[in-house]
């Protein structure tokens, strides 16, 4: 810094910066020392963690710094930190049955702690985030399951899905009755108002029931019954209860007859871990329609 | 006001300088008397909970931990002798604070700075960091001289400033030390932070509260009321005409002069003040300030300046307290003749004192009276309700059950709701039918998944209230919580 105090101030009797303007000169007023040191500290810092820390991006990358500290590294050792505190409970969770998982609180607190954030991840854009499912996409807190609601029933169809090209997957569709010309276009409308006189729900006029129960014995008893209770081992679902997964109004049951359905589950094996899967089932087995 | 002016006429003075003042060295001088007394005495009142509360014991039982005042952050509890709170119960410290500052309104209009002047932390660490600058350098002007001294440094003089720093440090190392046995069993930590077992965070901490200590007991002092505070502005707006502080009581007669001059004067029949202008109350003041000048922002009303005013009043035989805690009013009164007149009891401290009984009632009466068993009910929102095969209804509810006693409870849930619903807690066989009985082990809470199914001849059209009863199996404690139930 340059020495101002050759050059006083005749008015205020004060050193000047030696600045003119005008015939009019700056009072030289510094600044509080220890702000001054807090700056140049700052400074320093500031070159000192260039050089520790990662600072200058590079062409394609950045420099590492001394230190070679990354976030990412960070993130790493967090999650395996957290795989290890968690390590104990999935292995017990993994070689528990299922049902004991579900007696056990701990067990199944995790079970469906974890389940709830897989469901979210995978099965959610489908079934819905509560897995309240949508047209098409089965309801699983209801009690009507297409495959089985028991514990190991519900963990089977998460590991090989239905329809889903998996060697052991579920098989079995609804044929498309119309499209394939098995039934004609009256005989649809009239075995679609049998299936919706099996539940209860009201018919069309001058629809003949037993036309359409014949109908319903000869196309579609092999699978769904004589009575329409379903079948677990086809998928082929219970005519008689108020569950409707393509709906239950005439339209979208000659929707469903004419052109058939086939609705894909994916197989999870191999996608997720057997534990995980394990608290897949419970989670949904506990949403409350489990058997 | 645009008046002309000679810049020659212009006195330095009249410039208003630098917007910074550099500050001066305060060094206030030893006194004795009454309020150095309680000064002392609350000094050591306060450091001593401060420092050895976290060593007092309270017995709450195995597993439970044994120290009367404990902030357990990793468990979410905060212990306090008798008391145990919980997260949720956090409106018990929003009454404390409530108190707290009305406290300190009330104070400030019964008697000014009282906590300015005795209590606050700031004041405390700083007058004993005082007493150690004293013991080990000597006082104010032994002290003013060895700063002042152009001598090189000889070895007596280092040692000293050597000595002062390393016992302010010690107390500033202290002061983090015990901070830190608030959060954690004080005997184990002690042990692992002597050994270097301890957590990095107990050091970390330690750290930084003996930097804060030392630097604002030992170096910043008096700037910290002056400029940091904000007390001393927001007082001023609460204090009246009648709340009493430190004042010089300028009715005791003008001028000032010595002892002598003011004798002669008096045989001469003149008015002369009872100040002989000794400056004592400057020289004792931790502010460096001089009260006789008034009211002012930077004193904090400790009241050493009354007891350096007594001493010297004594000494030259005239009445003490020149200057007391007293108010202008007052000091009008004598001037006209008048007994002066002192009321604490007015508007405004009767309304802080009822504020701070009612809102230390409802304190009380809530924690004499809170449940030790509580049950929290959250509705499923996706889906609301979920219709089942046979045309049922059936709502979800997570259910959280909060056990705050020392034991566990066997507890059993009922749910009011649509006629001839079921309760079924996911996971539990129901005992007795539709009333699930579930184990909550003590200090702890349980959250369930609970299914209240209506059947489908009883379908409520529109939502309905719910209400889930609790039961403690043993020792019957009710709680009850109360939701919707919904149909889709």
């Amino acid at each position: 810094m340059t020495d101002h105090s050759s050059d006083i101030d005749s008015v205020s009797g004060k050193s000047t910066t030696g600045h003119e303007w005008d015939g009019i000169k700056e009072l030289n007023t510094p600044l509080p020392r220890w702000w001054v040191i807090t700056f140049y500290l700052t400074i320093v810092w500031a070159i000192g963690y260039w050089i520790v820390y990662p600072a200058w991006p590079l062409i394609s990358s950045n420099t590492t710094g001394v230190f070679g500290y990354s976030s990412r590294a960070d993130v790493a050792v967090e999650l395996a930190n957290l795989e290890k505190i968690r390590g104990d409970k999935m292995v017990a969770l993994g070689a528990a049955s299922l049902v004991d998982i579900e007696k056990d609180p701990a067990l199944l607190a995790l079970a469906r702690a974890k389940g709830k954030t897989v469901f979210g991840d995978n099965c959610a854009p489908c079934h819905g985030s509560g897995a309240a499912g949508a047209k098409g996409y089965p309801n699983l807190n209801d009690d009507d399951w297409l495959w089985g609601g028991t514990l190991d029933q519900i963990m089977q169809t998460i590991q090989f899905g239905a329809r889903s090209g998996h060697a052991k997957t579920h098989e079995g569709q609804m044929l498309a009755f119309g499209k394939d010309g098995v039934l004609k276009g009256d005989e649809i409308v009239t075995v679609a108002n049998y299936v919706r006189s099996l539940s209860g729900l009201s018919t069309r006029n001058g629809y003949d029931a037993a036309k359409g129960q014949k109908i319903f014995a000869e196309n579609c008893a092999a699978c769904h019954g004589d009575a329409g209770k379903g079948n677990l081992e086809l998928g082929a679902p219970n005519l008689t209860d108020k569950i409707w997964l393509y709906g239950s109004d005439e339209a979208s049951l000659i929707e469903t007859i004419s052109q058939g359905r086939a609705g894909v589950m994916p197989a999870w094996e191999g996608r997720l871990d057997p534990a995980t899967i394990k608290a897949m089932a419970v989670y949904v087995h506990s949403l409350g329609g489990g058997k | 006001m645009n008046k002309a002016v000679n810049p020659n006429e212009l006195k330095p003075a009249d410039d208003g300088g630098p917007l910074y003042a550099a500050r001066k060295k305060v060094y206030p001088q030893s006194v004795s008397g009454t309020f150095r007394r309680i000064k002392w005495s609350l000094m050591a009142v306060c450091l001593g909970v401060y420092y050895f509360l976290p060593f007092v014991r309270w017995n709450r039982g195995l597993g439970a931990p044994s120290q009367a005042v404990l902030i357990d952050l990793p468990n979410s509890r905060f212990y306090f002798f008798f008391i145990e709170l919980w997260p949720q119960e956090v409106y018990y410290f929003t009454g404390l604070l409530i108190v707290a500052a009305v406290a300190l309104f009330l104070m400030n209009s019964v008697g000014g700075r009282i906590w300015c002047g005795y209590l606050c932390p700031q004041t405390v660490w700083t007058d004993l960091f005082y007493a150690v600058e004293r013991l080990v350098e000597g006082d104010r002007r032994e002290r003013m001289k060895k700063d002042k001294s152009s001598d090189p440094l000889k070895l007596e003089r280092i040692s000293e400033i050597v000595l002062k720093h390393s016992i302010w440090i010690l107390i500033a190392w202290w002061t983090g030390g015990a901070w830190v046995l608030y959060f954690s069993d004080a005997p184990t930590l002690v042990k692992e932070l002597v050994t270097f077992q301890a957590p990095m965070i107990a050091y970390v901490w330690i750290g930084i509260l003996t930097a804060t200590t030392y630097l604002l007991a030992g170096f910043m002092r008096e700037q910290v009321c002056t400029y940091m505070c904000p007390w001393p502005r927001i007082q001023a707006a609460l204090t009246d005409e009648w709340a009493l502080n430190v004042t010089y009581r300028y009715d005791r007669g003008e001028k000032r002069t010595s002892v002598k001059k003011a004798a002669e004067l008096r045989a001469l029949g003149q008015q002369v003040g009872d100040c002989v202008d000794c400056y004592q109350c400057v020289a004792v003041c931790p502010t460096g300030i001089d009260i006789r000048n008034g009211p002012q922002l930077e004193c904090i009303q400790c009241g050493l300046c009354i007891d350096a005013c007594d001493n010297v009043m004594a000494k030259i035989g005239r009445p003490k307290r020149l200057i007391g805690y007293d108010n202008d009013i007052n000091i009008h009164r004598r001037q006209e003749g008048k007994a002066p007149i002192y009321r604490i009891v007015r508007a405004r401290t009767v309304v802080y004192s009822a504020i701070i009984a009612a809102v230390g009632g409802i304190m009380i009466y809530t924690l004499a009276t809170r449940s030790l068993l509580d049950v929290n009910v959250l509705h499923d929102r996706n889906p609301v309700a979920v219709k089942l095969s046979d045309g049922s209804i059936r709502n979800a509810y997570t259910v959280r059950l909060l056990n705050k006693s020392g034991y566990d409870r066997v507890i059993a849930i009922d749910a009011d709701g649509p006629v001839n619903s079921t309760v079924h807690v996911v996971g539990v066989d129901s005992v007795t039918p539709d009333r699930p009985m579930i184990v909550i082990p003590r200090d702890s809470t349980s959250e369930l998944r609970l299914l209240v199914t209506a059947p489908a001849d009883n379908n409520p059209e529109k939502s309905i209230p719910v209400r889930f009863h609790v039961t403690d199996i043993g020792l019957g404690v009710v709680a009850s919580a109360t939701d919707n139930f919904v149909s889709p």
